[in-house]
């Protein structure tokens, strides 16, 4: 039991304890006890900041654009697998769809560069055919987030269904024998025994999903953006990694990432409250 | 059942789009596999689609000679190993006496386990805990910063309460410590859930870099996503700077495209081989997960 509770100690509550650099003018040099205090100086020129507003921003368009077009993803998948009644078409596809969870964004990220480049990638060789200019999708302010949204359902969202495809195994089947005794057709069992059925985990994982808004998926934004596109895909960890490790300023991104940390925790906890209220299981 | 001509029609558009959905997850790797086995020249005229264009080993036979992407993947394979290998030892033995009534204050340090989990110091903060615990370009920053998941200790805390206390109290009785009954006892029967938790720290370990980013220069240390992200952000800035197609971007350049691929799918087939065997156990982990919330 002690290495477990000696890790959580050192490497969990110590940097919740380092969190006091954001009040300081931290120096690498004179460390924690020997840097100067400025009390709320840099959370002041965090809200005054055009740069922060600009990656605030991003953080939460990123985040609702993967909320709307890719909470849906599973649930319809979930519900498509769960009506193929041949058994090995089902766990081919099953197969297939989990598979690209397990990669690393570096690698679907150097496919996506590769499919997508504009000189010989494939994408942009079938809009060619149909008379399409190339697009420099990773390049272009414009379609940036649309690769991201695209990439991050291709990726997940096969993975995402196993939970569903869980809440549906768990359905009484008599409550099926019983809708076609009714002479409920496929679609009337679907709107009235299925969707009823899914609702429970539907909530709960929504409510839980906006919890954390502000987590937009750093992995896949560092391997993808480039300075054309920082713009419109800045983050705030991606920024706090950019001005904080590479540009030493510890102190002020020390301050950007606890406003983070701190609106995600109110989050979590509404969320939580939320979950309960509507009568669902709860994280805690 | 019966089925309506409209259902029949309905099931049959439901296995096409299903089809074509994972389809749709498998295509991108084709298409890579494809190019791995092609000449760069047909690849960059845009001849290679689905199936390999002057096939050849000669991408392969590069990358496996390339002396930084055999460092690379040695680095990756024993911080999977050893990491893996720590993740579920220190798992284990932090959940399971967590698991049992009567440790006392047991609860409170679950509220502290489970509080991590919605609140951390953030980036920098940790980042200058791990550069004074002396981590900073040495291969344990891997393993250590790492170590425990505050998720899979719940998971297995919950499941290590299922086992059922008859079989460790005969096992006490027979002159078991606490360490043996943990280990022939409550071990074995939580496999389903170990196998679980093992994979996703080996998949965790295998596709991690930002770590390295974050904590490593040392160019010997750096694993094979590492390695990958160099070389195809190498190739990307470059088309990005010449806009495509410049006299100036020599065949050198361009063989890359062929080696990229290949280096691709070496950094892939590891996860590809392991995947199948474990499907299975982790379709069931999570289910029990989800059951028990």
């Amino acid at each position: 039991m002690l290495p477990g509770l000696a890790y959580f100690i050192i490497f969990k509550y110590v940097p919740m304890g380092g969190i006091i650099v954001a009040f300081q003018d931290f120096s690498a040099f004179a460390g924690i006890r020997g840097s100067e205090w400025v009390g709320l100086t840099h959370f002041k020129n965090m809200f005054t900041d055009s740069e922060f507003y600009t990656v605030f921003k991003n953080t939460l368009l990123i985040s609702l654009y993967k909320l709307i077009w890719g909470f849906p993803g599973p649930i319809i998948l979930a519900l498509m697998l769960n009506e193929v009644r041949h058994m090995l078409y089902k766990r081919g596809v099953q197969t297939l769809v989990y598979l690209p969870h397990f990669l690393s964004w570096v690698i679907i990220g150097g496919i996506l560069v590769n499919v997508l480049s504009p000189a010989t990638g494939i994408v942009n060789q079938l809009l060619g055919m149909i008379g399409l200019e190339p697009i420099f999708f990773l390049g272009s302010q414009e379609w940036f987030r649309t690769v991201l949204v695209v990439s991050d359902i291709w990726k997940e969202a096969g993975w995402g269904a196993i939970i569903y495809l869980a809440a549906l195994a768990s359905i009484d089947p008599q409550i099926y024998e019983a809708a076609v005794v009714d002479g409920a057709s496929k679609w009337k069992q679907l709107i009235h025994v299925t969707l009823p059925s899914l609702i429970g985990t539907i909530v709960i994982l929504f409510v839980l999903r906006l919890g954390s808004v502000l987590d937009v998926g750093f992995e896949q934004i560092f391997v993808l953006y480039n300075p054309l596109v920082y713009n419109v895909a800045d983050v705030i960890e991606t920024y706090v990694y950019r001005t904080g490790i590479t540009q030493g300023q510890f102190s002020f991104t020390t301050a950007v990432g606890l406003f983070k940390s701190v609106i995600s925790l109110i989050l979590v906890v509404l969320a939580n409250k939320a979950a309960r209220k509507l009568g669902q299981d709860s994280l805690w | 059942m019966r089925l309506t001509r409209g259902e029949h029609l309905a099931s049959r558009l439901n296995y096409l789009a299903l089809g074509f959905i994972a389809l749709l997850a498998l295509l991108p790797f084709l298409h890579i596999v494809a190019q791995s086995f092609s000449s760069h020249q047909a690849i960059t005229s845009g001849r290679v689609t689905l199936w390999p264009v002057d096939f050849s080993f000669e991408a392969y036979v590069k990358v496996l000679r390339e002396q930084a992407f055999l460092n690379a993947f040695k680095v990756s394979l024993l911080r999977t190993v050893i990491g893996t290998m720590l993740n579920v030892v220190i798992t284990c033995m932090l959940a399971y006496p967590l698991s049992k009534a009567y440790i006392k204050g047991r609860s409170a340090i679950m509220f502290l386990i489970v509080f991590t989990m919605l609140f951390n110091g953030g980036m920098i903060p940790t980042f200058l805990v791990v550069k004074a615990t002396g981590l900073l370009n040495s291969f344990w920053v891997y393993i250590i910063p790492g170590a425990v998941s505050a998720f899979n200790v719940i998971i297995m805390k919950n499941f290590f309460q299922g086992v059922p206390p008859e079989l460790e109290e005969s096992a006490k009785i027979d002159g078991s410590s606490n360490i043996g009954t943990l280990i022939r006892i409550v071990v074995p029967l939580s496999m389903p859930v170990i196998a679980t938790i093992t994979l996703f720290h080996a998949v965790g370990h295998w596709n991690a870099f930002f770590d390295t980013v974050l904590y490593v220069t040392d160019r010997n240390l750096f694993p094979l996503q590492v390695y990958l992200r160099e070389l195809i952000m190498f190739n990307q800035s470059n088309i990005s700077n010449n806009n495509g197609y410049s006299a100036n971007i020599d065949s050198t350049l361009l063989a890359l495209e062929s080696l990229k691929a290949a280096a691709l799918i070496a950094s892939t087939v590891p996860i590809l081989i392991v995947y199948p065997f474990l499907q299975k156990h982790f379709v069931k982990g999570i289910m029990l997960g989800s059951v028990k919330g």
